[in-house]
């Protein structure tokens, strides 16, 4: 990867990811997420991780950020302008994230952090490669999922149904 | 390609890290507090992969992809929380949801 893709994709990434957490409306906030995925997703790609990165894109910029979407919308949500927090919170906020963020470099600043570079197989990144892996050495933990994403799918659908008999609020009038 | 310093790919996940940490503090509003929370998940994904890249080996892609696994059951049931909140509140924003404070 060459240092100039990484420094562009960086700096895409980190002022998307400042956009997140400064815009007050959240469909901004939604759109900056947007584009800090499709930021890393491409610093994937570069780094051989080729299907985690086009996953990356069908997944969580196509489908998670839709689903954020639609519930922003379904609950009109796009013009709110409300307090975002008060101004002792902002201070403790930036303090901590600011002392942790330091700690981390410092850490990584250590010598013993060096990982020498052992270079890849040729169908490193590939999806062959990466269904090797998931159907041989990951198996319980795949087929774990599977049923991770159902329980989640019966969930969704019974915490965000209406129970039988119970009216919106808000469209009381509605059948 | 191994010409970006992997100290380098780890800063920038810890520095997006630590922006998602300030966004979960900073903000009141639910919806906003768990975008934070998929930007922390991206931020840890962006490590796995630059060490997996690093130490030639396919268990951290595998492991980012559980993740993304993860975080999509997560939104489902998160959003769906955030509905159900909403209907029975009217408000999206965690400093009016105090039922459960002492």
């Amino acid at each position: 990867m060459a240092l100039w893709l990484f420094v562009f994709l960086a700096v895409i990434s980190l002022v998307s990811a400042l956009g997140v957490i400064v815009q007050r409306n959240p469909v901004h906030c939604l759109l900056a997420l947007v584009l800090t995925i499709l930021a890393l997703a491409v610093l994937f790609i570069a780094l051989d991780a080729t299907v985690v990165g086009f996953l990356q894109i069908i997944v969580y910029a196509g489908a998670i950020m839709v689903l954020f979407l639609f519930v922003i919308w379904l609950l009109n949500l796009q013009a709110e302008t409300g307090p975002t927090g008060s101004l002792a919170l902002k201070f403790f906020g930036t303090i901590a994230s600011a002392a942790l963020v330091a700690e981390l470099w410092s850490f990584l600043l250590r010598p013993h952090l060096k990982v020498k570079y052992v270079g890849e197989s040729a169908s490193y990144g590939t999806l062959g490669a990466l269904s090797q892996k998931l159907f041989t050495d990951y198996l319980i933990a795949f087929e774990a999922t599977s049923i991770l994403l159902l329980a989640a799918i019966v969930g969704a659908v019974a915490l965000a149904r209406r129970a039988p008999g119970q009216r919106d609020s808000r469209q009381g009038s509605l059948p | 390609m191994s010409s970006i310093p992997l100290t380098w790919l780890l800063g920038l996940s810890a520095a997006i890290f630590a922006i998602g940490v300030a966004g979960m503090i900073m903000r009141r509003n639910i919806l906003v507090m768990f975008m934070s929370i998929e930007l922390m998940l991206n931020a840890v994904n962006l490590a796995f992969i630059a060490l997996a890249h690093r130490l030639g080996s396919m268990d951290g892609q595998v492991i980012v992809f559980f993740v993304m696994t993860v975080a999509a059951a997560e939104a489902a049931v998160g959003l769906g929380i955030i509905i159900s909140i909403f209907r029975n509140r009217e408000t999206v924003q965690a400093d009016d949801l105090t039922l459960l404070r002492w």
